[in-house]
């Protein structure tokens, strides 16, 4: 058995001060349907501490202008406070170069861009795309597209029943074809923990670029692009305690540098006029219009929480709460657990009996409890299973035994209700 | 305070548990497929329409209880009627769903599907309630397809 009450143990510098934390997050105080709050779903979007919430707001009050445009001050400090967020999301993903960061809507964006500014340059007829079983919509979308329009075909690396990816079957997927592979880090659905540096390593003993989507991983797991040596990393700042409407894409700075833009218009130009266009250097000439000056200094303010309060300490502790939240759900009889991987991180997706996951997620919220029900736009993940949907449970740094506790009693309820 | 808990009542979870006209009908003349794409809820009807009537009306799919049981209940309170009569109660039942028509106050004819009106108070899942209606009304315009998304 787990040790229980986080409550009444001492502080102890290796594990986090909960409580305390929590004060960070004001929006965990509310009560709903008149009982506190128990947030599980962060992977679908993670709370934003107050002092992201503040630098936004100081940003809003006394910096605001637009960026690298105007000479007078104001447009030199909101430049240095963007330019300063790409510094921190460069240092947060260990790049070598703050020109390797390109600043995007999130993570489907960066994909998007991928496609757009890689795959339409680079790929044609009868190429093929190696994604996995596990991606999420906006993993398989945009390399669908391209295949339509360029004749390339989607291959699919399986997975066995826990969910975990087949490694050999990946390897046997790669001939002279194969032109690029598009791989998410960290299953939304699932929560499975691919190992992305032996899969970044094969793809390139082929002698192929890879893409990894980080969305699900960012808030859990330490990520060292340069050692990892991925070719580009994608993630959304709302999972990273972050605002939404911004994200980031790494890139190595010799593919952004030979990549088309994505899209056109102000501050990715040098030069233009009607005949011709000289585009910017990279990143901005991926960054055309005004960009999200506030939440990508908000997001800088959330890497650096996240950073003070220290990611290996974030990931031991949601660990603590997803083998605890394992052991309790596995001993109610009618709970199935879909996806059992041994490396999992922050996910519990199930199923209460034959009860469909939009009642169990109705009836959770009477109790307070706010969980994701659905197919997690990774539909072809529900079909693996033979289910259309499935409840989610996901874990941020704030969340606590306690309410494993509650998401227990609360299913012992959906139970009670459909007899 | 109006919980989820008001709108699961006994009614709802027995249509749930035991759906009444599921299945397919061997000699429908109407067909029609309902989607949610937002949860994955997915039912189809069959019906048998002679002379402006209802006569026999079918329905199986996978949704989920508020789904399932609204499907089942309206296939029963609609066998037997008009179609002019079923599209009223289409009318007033998404009015109910969607907190136009007060069935407290107002007149309908929903009879015991005003047991729905709780949904209301669910944002989320008012489309989980409507979806069979807008498939019963999507078969008598013999379109084959009815969605959430419209």
């Amino acid at each position: 058995m787990i040790q229980r009450s986080i409550k009444n143990e001492p502080y102890r510098p290796d594990m986090l001060d909960v409580a305390r934390l929590r004060a960070d997050f004001p929006v965990l105080g509310r009560r709903i349907n008149g009982k506190p709050l128990a947030y599980l779903d962060s992977a679908a979007s993670a709370q934003m501490p107050l002092a992201a919430i503040e630098r936004m707001r100081r940003y809003q009050m006394e910096e605001h202008a637009n960026v690298h445009r105007g000479v007078h001050s104001l447009s030199e400090i909101a430049t240095a406070a963007y330019e300063d967020a790409r510094r921190k999301v460069r240092l947060f993903l260990g790049a070598r170069e703050d020109r390797e960061i390109v600043f995007v809507r999130g993570a489907t964006e960066a994909i998007n861009l991928v496609m757009h500014g890689y795959g339409r340059a680079f790929l044609g007829a009868g190429d093929e795309i190696v994604i996995s079983a596990l991606e999420h919509h906006s993993n398989i979308v945009p390399w669908q597209m391209l295949c339509r329009e360029k004749g390339a075909t989607l291959r699919v690396i399986p997975m066995n029943d826990a969910g975990e990816l087949l490694l050999d079957e990946y390897e046997k997927l790669f001939n002279a074809r194969t032109k690029f592979v598009a791989l998410a880090h960290v299953s939304n659905a699932l929560g499975t923990v691919n190992p992305i540096a032996d899969m970044i390593r094969t793809a390139h003993r082929h002698g192929v670029p890879i893409l990894i989507d980080g969305a699900q991983a960012a808030p859990h797991l330490q990520v060292d692009v340069q050692e990892l040596d991925c070719d580009f990393y994608a993630f959304s700042g709302h999972k990273v305690y972050g605002p939404t409407g911004i994200g980031a894409l790494y890139g190595k700075a010799a593919l952004l540098e030979k990549m088309q833009p994505y899209q056109g218009g102000g501050d990715m130009i040098l030069n233009v006029s009607f005949e011709h266009t000289d585009y910017n250097e990279i990143p901005f000439k991926f960054e055309a219009g005004t960009p999200a000056i506030a939440a990508a200094i908000g997001l800088g303010a959330a890497l650096d929480y996240v950073t003070a309060v220290g990611l290996p300490r974030i990931a031991a502790h949601e660990h603590q709460l997803l083998s605890y939240a394992t052991e309790l759900l596995t001993a109610i009889p009618e709970v199935r657990l879909i996806g059992t991987a041994r490396a999992k991180a922050g996910v519990i997706s199930f199923e209460v009996g034959d009860v469909h996951p939009h009642d169990v997620g109705t009836l959770l919220n009477d109790e307070g409890i706010a969980i994701r029900a659905g197919h997690h736009c990774a539909q072809p993940v529900m079909q693996c299973y033979g289910v259309a949907a499935t409840a989610r449970a996901s874990f941020g740094l704030y969340n606590t035994l306690a309410e494993v506790d509650a998401l227990a009693a609360g299913i012992h309820k959906v139970k009670k209700v459909f007899g | 305070m109006a919980t989820a808990r008001a709108l699961y009542q006994e009614l709802i979870l027995d249509h749930n548990r035991k759906p009444r006209n599921f299945g397919v009908l061997a000699d429908a003349n109407r067909k029609a497929e309902g989607h949610n794409p937002v949860c994955g809820d997915h039912i189809s009807l069959s019906l048998h329409i002679d002379n402006g009537r209802i006569e026999n009306i079918a329905f199986q799919g996978q949704s989920c209880a508020i789904c399932k049981a609204s499907a089942s209940l309206m296939t029963g309170n609609v066998k037997g009627k008009t179609v002019d009569e079923a599209e009223t109660l289409i009318r007033e039942f998404r009015d109910m769903a969607t907190g136009k028509l007060d069935t407290r106050i107002q007149q309908h004819h929903l009879g015991r599907l005003s047991v729905f009106a709780g949904v209301s108070e669910l944002p989320s899942r008012v489309k989980c309630a409507i979806l069979p209606w807008h498939t019963l009304h999507a078969a008598f315009e013999s379109v084959e397809s009815a969605t959430t998304e419209k």
